[in-house]
């Protein structure tokens, strides 16, 4: 487990000490590393970690392929399931998902380093200068939208091009890569890798992003279903949720994935404001991101606050771990009620909440935190407003097996759709199955013209 | 307490572990410090006939497994490359430094009575309990009709055994290459020129490995390479068999055997020994890790031994060689299945990929209720081959049970199926 170097009394952490603190959370392992590491892996047969990973990528066989020192091969495996595979190299809850089920964990106690295996043989082709590893087939002549340069939206770019059609991805922010450029936290996404993947991405050609196109705003989505043959929407969960409590417009009250985004955006991390108490409240990997980032930056308190156990955080284990052994304090069961300070927040009112019939309920035992800065990781919702007549289920767009939407033509995935589960490589996986979809529905629509 | 101790040819030993004559019994130094560490003996580095070989750089090329470590290495290094006197003073001394050890002498020569004669001599002469003839290396020497070149021809086997035996009164050592279709052929040879032991095996001609980026074999000198000598863990089951076979069959009894060949640790020296040989030779094992790994081999051979009530090497030297027979003599009746043990199973599908792909289609799987996989046998699909319990990472979670209780020992000759059955009716 990571130790960042944490300030300690009244001193705060020199500008260097924070530097130190965001670089790679996991280093990069050396080819000798993965040489041995590669070996550990027995090769299943119908492997587990395939059937755990959402794009299935077909790891014993790029693990052997690091082995036999084809490295570049190993890449391509990963890739040709996963476009995205080296952002979900660092960023992927690895714990919860193909390590979770490496049957190695049975025989020596600890899984195969599938994760740290996948960044070395993804970051290796992305290091050399050459052609993008994949062809496009014939061009089809079709026209594609694609609303958000997110996991899912340039997922579903790379596939579709791939795939012989033109995309024109429409991105509201001044950069693509969506939450793995704005949304991570800065030591699982160093020397700017997000930018670098989209540029590699991009290599195949035929995609275009045009920026700052907002829906709704210079966007409209009836434009789009109107001139391109096939819509994708992946434009994730725009707006933050609200507490909806007394005291949320004080000054130090904000969102965990604007605390996040600032950083990641800083060339200076030592320059990012950060409270001396800080409290985020929820229980996700965005509120672990984001405690665990203040106390990276130099913050002397930093409480963690969730409405439920331990149990129920989506935070995983190893990320709650992380918060825990540096320093970040985390309390359980209580709820926040009301913010107080004069302008500027000082102090953070709780209620404990207990289970109740299954039902949460305040106990009453009201408590405060010193508090100058409040950062709130409670979710996000759709932005529906500017989607038209789009049927939702739940608050997100409603899709069919097919990702299609209610209206013909358009397709969403990512976290914007029902099934979406706040993780990278599950957008990227609706994504290119979405790619597929749209290519088969075109061209037997071609077909049935050509008939 | 068990006894390490081993008599070899007439030549008695503290322990069976001696170093085979290679690069680690070069001279004094070395042979001192592997005394130090507890060899038995050593067999010095061949000497030949002044003026002394010139070896060439690079001399190693190895074999890894995937783990990265290496179990076989192949060198060009051709016999020593000092000059006789300095060798046989630097044996003289060794000799009366550590009188409870042994130094063997290795020597080659051209095949000429008088080269072979003259050379025992002077060798004998340092003070040595044994000769050994290097008719193995396969290669340098050879190409100068030494070496294999000789081991290679039985006539010249026999004659060279023979020369030596004529000219020294200490025990005779002929050691044999495994480049050639059938063991017997030279160990017959050697016991007909009056060897007292046949030590085996030399290495075997390989070419170990090709560099992709410069399409030279290896090692390289120079831009070129050569095929070597190929030797340690790989090389061990084609000892074994040679061993094996000096051991059991009739021609050979009496022979002695100085068993060569991978051998790394005190198991693979129990092997050796338990399939006839009187000991052992080590070089590769350390080449690789030093003289200290005679330690373990020393402690864990004895260790083996109170396990199993052995007091001597004698007691079960030769234990496996009447199990070792000719296929003829299998019985064919006999019939195990694989089973699979559910609670130990991982369900990482080997067993039933390497079924699957190569073998039977002996292996079935079923989802579990709980999820996961479950792996089953088809007996009647099932040869008992062992395929599965090989591939199978998980120590005795696949075992072989023999479903032949009540069948007769039957042998191919005796076999119904068999056209040219001689068995009575």
């Amino acid at each position: 487990m990571k130790h960042f170097k944490l300030s300690t009394g009244d001193s705060g952490l020199s500008s260097c000490e924070i530097t130190a603190n965001f670089a790679d959370i996991h280093p990069p392992i050396s080819a000798a590393q993965a040489e041995i590491e590669a070996s550990r892996c027995i090769y299943c047969y119908d492997a587990p970690c395939v059937n755990a990973c959402p794009t299935r990528i077909d790891i014993p066989k790029f693990i052997h392929q690091i082995r036999s020192g084809n490295i570049e091969g190993a890449s391509q495996t990963i890739l040709s399931s996963n476009i995205i595979g080296g952002t979900c190299a660092r960023a992927c809850p690895t714990e919860v998902l193909c390590e979770e089920v490496c049957v190695v964990h049975h025989t020596e106690g600890a899984p195969i380093k599938i994760g740290e295996l996948q960044r070395h043989a993804v970051d290796l082709l992305l290091a050399k200068d050459g052609a993008h590893p994949f062809q496009r087939a014939p061009l089809s002549g079709c026209n594609l939208a694609v609303i958000g340069a997110g996991p899912a939206g340039l997922s579903f770019a790379h596939r579709s091009a791939m795939l012989g059609h033109d995309v024109v991805v429409f991105e509201a922010r001044a950069k693509p890569g969506g939450l793995n450029e704005y949304g991570l936290a800065a030591y699982k996404m160093t020397d700017d890798f997000a930018q670098r993947e989209v540029e590699f991405l991009l290599g195949i050609g035929g995609i275009s992003i045009e920026h700052g196109k907002v829906l709704g705003d210079n966007l409209s989505f009836d434009d789009l279903s109107h001139n391109y043959d096939a819509v994708f929407i992946g434009a994730g969960l725009a707006s933050a949720h609200s507490l909806g409590i007394e005291g949320e417009g004080l000054a130090g009250v904000g969102d965990a994935l604007d605390f996040i985004e600032s950083i990641r955006m800083a060339p200076e991390k030592s320059n990012v404001p950060v409270g001396d108490d800080v409290v985020v409240i929820g229980g996700g990997n965005t509120a672990i991101d984001a405690a665990v980032q203040a106390k990276c930056l130099g913050a002397r308190n930093v409480t963690l606050v969730y409405r439920r156990g331990p149990d129920a955080m989506s935070a995983t284990g190893w990320e709650q771990d992380l918060a825990a052994s540096n320093g970040v304090v985390m309390r359980h069961w209580a709820s926040p009620q009301t913010f107080l300070g004069e302008g500027a927040v000082e102090r953070a009112v709780f209620d404990g909440t207990c289970l109740n019939d299954g039902k949460l309920t305040q106990t009453g035992e009201v408590f405060e935190l010193p508090a100058d800065m409040v950062l709130k990781a409670i979710g996000q919702t759709l932005n529906s407003g500017a989607l038209g007549e789009l049927r939702l289920d739940g608050g997100k767009i409603a899709v069919d097996e097919q990702y299609q939407t209610s209206i013909p033509g358009v397709y969403a995935g990512g976290d914007c759709i029902k099934s979406g589960e706040d993780l990278t490589v599950q957008a990227v996986e609706d994504g290119k199955q979405a790619a597929i979809a749209v290519d088969l529905m075109l061209r037997q629509k071609m077909s049935g013209v050509a008939e | 307490m068990s006894d390490l101790g081993s008599t070899i040819g007439g030549v008695e030993s503290i322990n069976p572990f001696w170093l085979a004559s290679a690069p680690p019994s070069d001279k004094k130094y070395n042979v001192e410090r592997a005394f130090k560490a507890g060899w038995g003996g050593a067999v010095w580095k061949t000497l030949g006939e002044d003026p002394p070989v010139v070896n060439v750089t690079s001399r190693y090329g190895v074999h890894r497994s995937h783990d990265r470590r290496i179990i076989g290495i192949n060198n060009i290094e051709l016999i020593s490359d000092r000059p006789l006197d300095v060798n046989l003073r630097e044996i003289e001394e060794v000799r009366r430094a550590w009188p409870d050890r042994v130094i063997i002498g290795s020597i080659m020569a051209p095949m000429d009575e008088n080269a072979w004669k003259e050379l025992a001599v002077k060798v004998a002469n340092s003070g040595v309990q044994g000769i050994e003839l290097n008719l193995g290396c396969p290669h340098g020497m050879c190409e100068r009709g030494m070496g294999s070149a000789v081991g290679q021809v039985p006539e010249f086997v026999e004659q060279t055994t023979r020369w030596v035996r004529e000219v020294v009164d200490i025990p005779v050592f002929t050691k044999l290459t495994p480049n050639v279709t059938d063991i017997m052929i030279p160990a017959t040879a050697a016991k007909a020129g009056g060897a007292h032991a046949v030590s085996l095996i030399n290495t075997v001609n390989s070419v170990i490995s090709v560099d992709l980026d410069n399409m030279t074999p290896m090692p390289t000198v120079d831009g070129r390479g050569t095929h070597g000598g190929y030797c340690g863990e790989a090389v061990k089951p084609i000892a074994l068999h040679m061993t094996a076979e000096i051991a059991r069959q009739s021609e050979t009894q009496g022979l002695e055997i100085s068993a060569i060949g991978g051998i790394t640790t005190w198991s693979d020296a129990a092997e050796f020994i338990a399939l006839g040989a009187s000991g052992v030779q080590v070089c590769t094992a350390a080449m690789l890790y030093g003289f200290r790994i005679v330690e373990d081999m020393n402690e864990g051979l004895a260790a083996f031994m109170r396990d199993k009530g052995y007091r001597s090497i004698a007691d079960f030297r030769g234990k496996a060689t009447a199990q070792t027979v000719d296929w003829n003599a299998l019985n064919i009746n006999h019939d195990l299945k694989a089973r699979i043990d559910d609670e130990a199973c991982i369900e990482c599908g080997r067993c039933f990929i390497a079924c699957e792909d190569t073998s039977h289609q002996a292996i079935r799987i079923d989802a579990k209720e709980s999820g996961g996989r479950k792996f089953t046998v088809i007996d009647k699909e099932c040869v008992g081959c062992n395929l599965c319990m090989h591939v199978c990472p998980v120590k005795d979670c696949i075992t072989m049970e023999a479903v032949d209780t009540d069948r007769p020992y039957v042998t191919w000759p005796e076999h119904p199926k068999n056209p040219q059955r001689k068995a009575a009716e």
